[in-house]
């Protein structure tokens, strides 16, 4: 008896909540693509290059009509599809001379489309508070006579230089030796590890001093200064063991993959000619990483207020 | 040893003894170390290499650039990367992503929660069968419903290949000594190797995709299938199977008819810390691009968003209490009426009939939602602690730093590298015999040879720091627990979080109370770990006999003495267990802590899977994290079967 009771119940339910229908599944049509076809964009996990991609991917999808997949990947990761045909660009890239010497010179997967016209600096950084009040800190020289001041529970009885993201090479243990200091290099071991030090310094009017680089987003919230070392001259780092120079100036650059750059498709046009600075960089930066926007959404505010700009980067047919 | 010893002597004298010894040993060490300190500790700049890291590397680039062109990856594969791919990307088409033309999934949300409703309720019964359907309508409440589902296709796939290879390899190593023999110390390594050595190499070999992302996850979540299978069947009583043998049944027979079903309540636990396991790999595999919460959460880090991180993690976590409540309660057989049956079948098929068909059943609606108000909330939490906290936190970091960690590591890190492996061996053999002596040589023997001794006794001495500070909070909470019902009801879920929440969202305000340091990633392993020992412990002490307890309480002792006396000293399994499994799973966090400050084989192994360079240096670190391991377990399971025999 139950059974049937419970049966009916539910026939009727159906019956009912059917009849009483809404939209359905496929009423709306999606969008159509372009002759452009899929354009495999890698992510890697920082704002800044999330920034560039956001960008382009926008450019990409309204003005060309491709289908951007963006892929979410390391470094390593991403230049690796290169090879595999899975990755077609990554769109901001620091240096890496060891991946270009694997994938551009030895496998003759990737090669360079040029510079995205943003300059990358990386070097080691001190709370504002403490420029402020210690205006000689600026001066690689005066860092000695700060180093009882640096102290922590790792750095044993020397200062703490605190070095972060594995990702980008370091010469920091060099250059300490090399430079005499009287520090030692902790590793923080990560982006997130750097920036909780240096905004609880600003904050607290700690003691912190550490490897940070620029473009970042965090430097529009702390204006973090940074301390003159010996100066960069071409050659002085070609020795790791003894480096005693500053970082060069990095000409933040695009890379591709071989097969998409000889494809010529209007995707590739558009990565080739994509150029900006680094205010814009940090104008969508902020966007996504102060005001909480998707990186859609930033990218569409910062595309309709500088459409010129995007009018540039267009394949000449388009 | 101990037999040599052992007649005429009463054990208590024995044990005093060996204490002796033992003291013995420590303090010649302490002066041996005030005599030879910082002489041939073998240490390694973190940007030195030695010929086998440079070794590794080439054959890494030589596996690389042969990627197109060798038969292996073309036809072996590429074959099994296509299998896989479509497996999941099925599912995915099913309940998570838009498919087959359509812009929303197969089964929207209605017909999901309606599915996982009745799945639960035959399964588990009407109580889970609640807590799954609410579970579930809470993750779309968050606004997550489309990256759960992502998380819940990927986790289901990798949980079933596992259980696919895994539950026959168990059996098959019950039945088989050599089988056993031979799985173990594979089965090790695929628990203990970080996941950032072979991230990379995956994508190599399986692409950039769902395929790479389900095999990242099964390596680290087939093991406990395996294993629990195995020992499930070892455990049946051997007067069972010799019963069955001598009515006559078949080797086939006795397997299906006998052993199975006397282990199957331990299989189910198997399959549910596979399910486990596999939920804790979502914020890794989202580094090579795997769908759904892992990539909220990674995506939100970038921008310290603690908020959005913990909305995400704590999506991970209702999946993984309510996938964990349904296969532990799947263990009792439940019978249930037909009616119901039939019913609950009903309700669902109409669900996911009107899921697939209208949008208001296929899309979660997205102005009902708690998303927004928990980002915020948890995001005040976080500031608050951050701006009030340090003072304190600051003060007990460098507490236990400078009285604790310090000495610990000088002591090990600083000994020449022959001193400390003369002790360690020393102190095997004292605790465990001859054969804990040999293994912990070998193992020794391997540090040397990675080239990484000094980093890893470094990573050994926040081990052990680490471990200490779990089995004190385990035996504190694991008693309380496992003494009173109703404060297990209420700490549970808490521990449940701690394991499978991602170690960053609490990390972000960790480093702010803490600072890139060894503590930090001290910490960051005793809120993975503790909740194990906990559980341990607090089975253990439920464990012991009621009649025991009330015998000590009508004697007039008091909790303390019943606990001290009598709880704890019976429940003494528990606490070896507890301390191995405490060590295996501090260990698993050793990369988690080389991202907050902990240096030493952590870093490396992340320097390792950022920098082509550093690559051979990583896996040499990966694999020094692998013998610490082997040693500290077989070590302290020597020590075990001693003291609880």
């Amino acid at each position: 008896m139950a059974r049937h009771s419970v049966l009916g119940a539910v026939l009727v339910g159906a019956l009912a909540l059917a009849g009483c229908g809404g939209a359905k599944v496929g009423d709306t049509s999606s969008g159509a693509t372009g002759d452009c076809g899929t354009f495999n964009l890698a992510i890697n996990p920082w704002v800044g290059y999330e920034a560039n991609a956001a960008v382009l991917a926008h450019v990409a999808e309204k003005e060309l009509g491709c289908k951007v997949t963006k892929k979410e990947l390391k470094e390593e990761v991403a230049w690796q599809g290169f090879g595999t045909g899975e990755v077609d660009a990554v769109v901001e890239n620091w240096g890496h001379d060891d991946l270009r010497k694997k994938y551009i010179d030895e496998q003759k997967t990737a090669v360079s489309a040029g510079s995205t016209g943003v300059k990358g600096q990386i070097g080691w950084y001190v709370p504002p508070w403490l420029a402020k009040e210690h205006p000689d800190i600026l001066d690689w020289n005066n860092l000695n006579k700060y180093a009882d001041r640096f102290k922590t529970s790792e750095s044993g009885d020397k200062g703490q230089l605190l070095d972060g993201d594995p990702s980008f090479v370091t010469n920091d243990e060099a250059l300490v030796k090399n430079l005499n200091l009287d520090y030692k290099v902790v590793y923080g071991g990560s982006e997130t590890a750097l920036i909780q030090a240096f905004r609880q310094a600003e904050k607290d009017k700690k003691w912190v001093i550490g490897y940070f680089y620029s473009p970042q987003w965090l430097l529009n919230e702390i204006k973090l200064e940074k301390v003159k070392l010996p100066e960069y001259k071409p050659g002085c780092d070609a020795d790791a063991e003894k480096v005693a120079c500053d970082y060069p100036d990095y000409d933040l650059d695009k890379i591709v993959s071989k097969k998409f750059a000889d494809g010529g498709g209007p995707a590739f046009q558009l990565v080739k000619n994509f150029q900006w600075t680094n205010e814009d960089q940090n104008t969508v930066a902020k966007y996504i990483a102060e005001d909480k926007m998707k990186p859609e959404d930033a990218a569409g505010k910062w595309a309709d207020a500088n459409a010129d700009k995007i009018k540039a980067w267009l394949p000449a047919k388009a | 040893m101990v037999a040599v010893a052992a007649p005429g002597q009463p054990p208590r004298l024995l044990q005093h003894k060996k204490a002796l010894v033992l003291g013995g040993i420590v303090l010649a060490w302490v002066v041996l170390w005030v005599a030879l300190r910082n002489v041939g500790t073998l240490p390694l700049g973190a940007s030195e290499l030695t010929p086998l890291h440079r070794w590794i590397n080439d054959v890494n680039d030589a596996v690389g650039a042969s990627r197109n062109s060798s038969p292996v990856f073309l036809y072996f594969f590429n074959e099994i990367r296509l299998v896989i791919d479509e497996f999941v990307t099925f599912v995915q088409a099913l309940i998570a992503q838009p498919s087959f033309g359509r812009p929303v999934p197969v089964v929207g949300w209605l017909g999901v929660v309606a599915i996982a409703g009745f799945v639960s309720l035959a399964a588990a019964g009407w109580r889970i069968a609640l807590l799954a359907v609410a579970g579930f309508v809470f993750l779309g409440l968050q606004g997550l419903w489309q990256e759960s589902m992502d998380t819940l296709s990927l986790t289901l796939s990798a949980v079933v290949i596992s259980l696919l290879f895994g539950i026959p390899l168990g059996i098959w190593a019950g039945l088989s000594d050599r089988a056993h023999r031979v799985t173990t110390p594979v089965l090790d390594f695929m628990q203990t190797m970080p996941t950032f050595v072979y991230l990379a190499p995956l994508t190599l070999f399986f692409l950039i995709g769902p395929a790479s992302a389900t095999i990242a996850t099964l390596i680290y979540a087939a093991p406990p299938a395996i294993r629990l299978t195995a020992h499930a069947i070892r455990s049946v009583p051997r007067t069972t199977v010799e019963a069955s043998e001598s009515l006559g049944a078949t080797r086939k027979q006795t397997l299906v008819k006998v052993l199975l079903p006397s282990a199957r309540k331990t299989i189910v636990l198997g399959v549910n810390q596979t399910i486990m396991a596999a939920l804790s790999m979502v914020t890794i595999a989202a580094l090579i691009d795997a769908p759904g919460l892992g990539k909220t959460v990674v995506k939100a880090l970038q921008t310290l968003d603690v908020g959005t991180a913990f909305n995400a993690g704590l999506a991970i976590v209702v999946l993984a209490i309510v996938l964990d409540r349904v296969t532990t309660a799947a263990t009792e057989r439940r019978g249930l009426p037909r009616w119901a049956l039939f019913g609950g079948l009903g309700v669902t098929g109409v669900c996911v009939y009107l899921s697939h068909t209208y949008l208001w059943a296929a899309e979660f609606r997205t102005d009902v939602e708690i998303g927004s108000s928990i980002t915020r909330g948890a995001t005040a939490v976080t500031e608050w602690a951050q701006d009030s906290l340090p003072v304190l936190t600051y003060g007990f970091k460098d507490f236990v730093t400078f009285a604790l960690i310090n000495p610990l590591q000088a002591l090990l890190a600083e000994s020449p590298w022959f001193l400390v492996a003369l002790v360690v061996v020393a102190l095997s053999f004292l605790v465990g015999g001859l054969r804990p002596a040999i293994v912990s040589a070998v193992c020794l023997g391997l540090l040397v040879a990675t080239g990484l001794w000094q980093d890893a006794m470094i990573t050994l001495a926040s081990t052990l720091v680490a471990t200490i500070m779990v089995m004190v909070l385990g035996v504190v909470v694991g008693v309380w627990t496992g003494r009173s019902r109703r404060a297990d009801r209420v700490v549970r879920p808490v521990l449940d979080a701690a394991q499978v929440m991602p170690a960053f969202v609490y990390l972000v305000p960790f480093l702010a109370l803490f600072s890139a340091s060894r503590f930090t990633a001290i910490i960051a392993a005793v809120v993975f770990a503790a909740p194990v020992a906990i559980k341990i412990i607090a089975d253990g002490v439920r464990a012991v006999s009621p009649a025991a307890v009330e015998a000590s309480t009508a004697l007039g002792s008091s909790s303390w003495q019943t606990i001290a006396k009598v709880q704890l000293p019976m429940a003494r399994g528990a606490l070896t267990l507890a301390a191995n499994q405490g060590l295996v799973y501090v260990l698993s966090m050793v990369v988690v802590g080389g991202l907050v400050g902990a240096g030493a084989l952590g870093y490396d192994v992340v320097a390792g899977f950022s920098q082509g360079q550093l690559y051979g240096k990583g896996l040499a670190a990966g694999v020094a994290i692998v013998v610490l391991g082997v040693m500290l377990d077989r070590l302290t399971r020597a020590a075990a079967r001693r003291w609880t025999n």
